[in-house]
């Protein structure tokens, strides 16, 4: 009885969706504030990517808020797994084999330099703080997985993840203190295409990829040393 | 020629969505909702969304998997 009163509201749902799309015509623009961004995003900002362009610079103050709820739930979910008593699992954990060892071993630093690369050319190349910060993460997943018992330190990825927060508002509260708005571009715009260009672009996604990928490393550790 | 391969992907993501629900091996039903956001991923980047892409890849099929896995290896594998 259950599933089927569910499978009709599905249904109810699905149907809402579909008329209130099927008006839309697919792939138009339906605002001018696109075509602003892609006539004058390079020449606005500097940046390449106008992806980026638009995260970091024209809506900077909403990525902002992006960091501080992922920086919220991380928080939220270690007060929730500390209160628990740390209790051994029955379940003896076998150990990983030696190639699933090897292998990710051998993956480990090249993930964490394409995570790297990711987050740095984030003004020239799809890709960007977040994306380079959850890639870095899963490098550190790979290794949490396979060998047991290795942990980061936690003092070391706290101070990392801090002085990430603390650059982004500090380059913001420098942009207000010179030219009247926070997150100004105040640095030189430089020529774009090349890896020094775009201003303050670069120095916010290095902070938010170094901030994102150790927040995201830090929720997994908090769940894997409760699994132990 | 572009609309065959769609079309494919998406028959694919519906196959393993649909299998993400009905598996009892729980292991094997995380396997399956990771590969519908890889093709969500590979539909983003063929839409021309190539940062929306990464960011799927990245965290809808490394990072949530690897939050379920260590779900099941603190609870049970098999569903009752």
């Amino acid at each position: 009885m259950r599933s089927i009163v569910s499978i009709i509201l599905i249904g109810i749902i699905a149907l809402g969706i579909t008329l209130a799309l099927i008006v839309i015509p697919f792939g138009e623009p339906r605002t001018e504030v696109g075509k602003y961004y892609i006539d004058k995003g390079i020449e606005d900002t500097g940046a390449t990517n106008i992806v980026t362009s638009v995260v970091v610079n024209y809506r900077g103050f909403d990525t902002l808020g992006e960091v501080t709820i992922l920086f919220i739930a991380a928080i939220g979910l270690g007060a929730v797994l500390a209160t628990q008593k740390k209790r051994k699992l029955e379940k003896k954990v076998t150990p990983a084999s030696l190639i699933l060892y090897t292998g990710c071993r051998f993956l480990f630093p090249l993930i964490l330099l394409f995570g790297a690369y990711i987050f740095i050319h984030g003004h020239l190349s799809p890709g960007g703080g977040f994306q380079g910060g959850a890639i870095i993460a899963s490098a550190f997943v790979l290794i949490y997985l396979s060998c047991r018992g290795r942990r980061l330190p936690v003092a070391l990825t706290k101070a990392i993840e801090s002085l990430g927060g603390l650059v982004f508002i500090i380059v913001g509260l420098v942009g207000l203190s010179l030219g009247g708005y926070f997150l100004l571009n105040f640095l030189p715009k430089g020529v774009p295409n090349t890896l020094f260009s775009a201003g303050i672009i670069p120095i916010i996604y290095i902070a938010i990829g170094l901030k994102v990928g150790l927040e995201l490393t830090g929720i997994i550790d908090n769940l894997v040393e409760e699994s132990k | 020629m572009m609309i065959f391969i769609v079309t494919i992907l998406v028959i694919l993501m519906l196959i393993a969505a649909i299998s993400a629900c009905i598996f009892r091996d729980l292991l094997s039903a995380v396997i399956a909702a990771c590969v519908v956001s890889l093709i969500a991923a590979v539909l983003f980047y063929l839409l021309q969304a190539p940062d929306v892409a990464m960011a799927e890849a990245a965290i809808g099929a490394a990072l949530v998997t690897a939050v379920f896995v260590i779900a099941i290896i603190r609870t049970k594998r098999h569903e009752e």
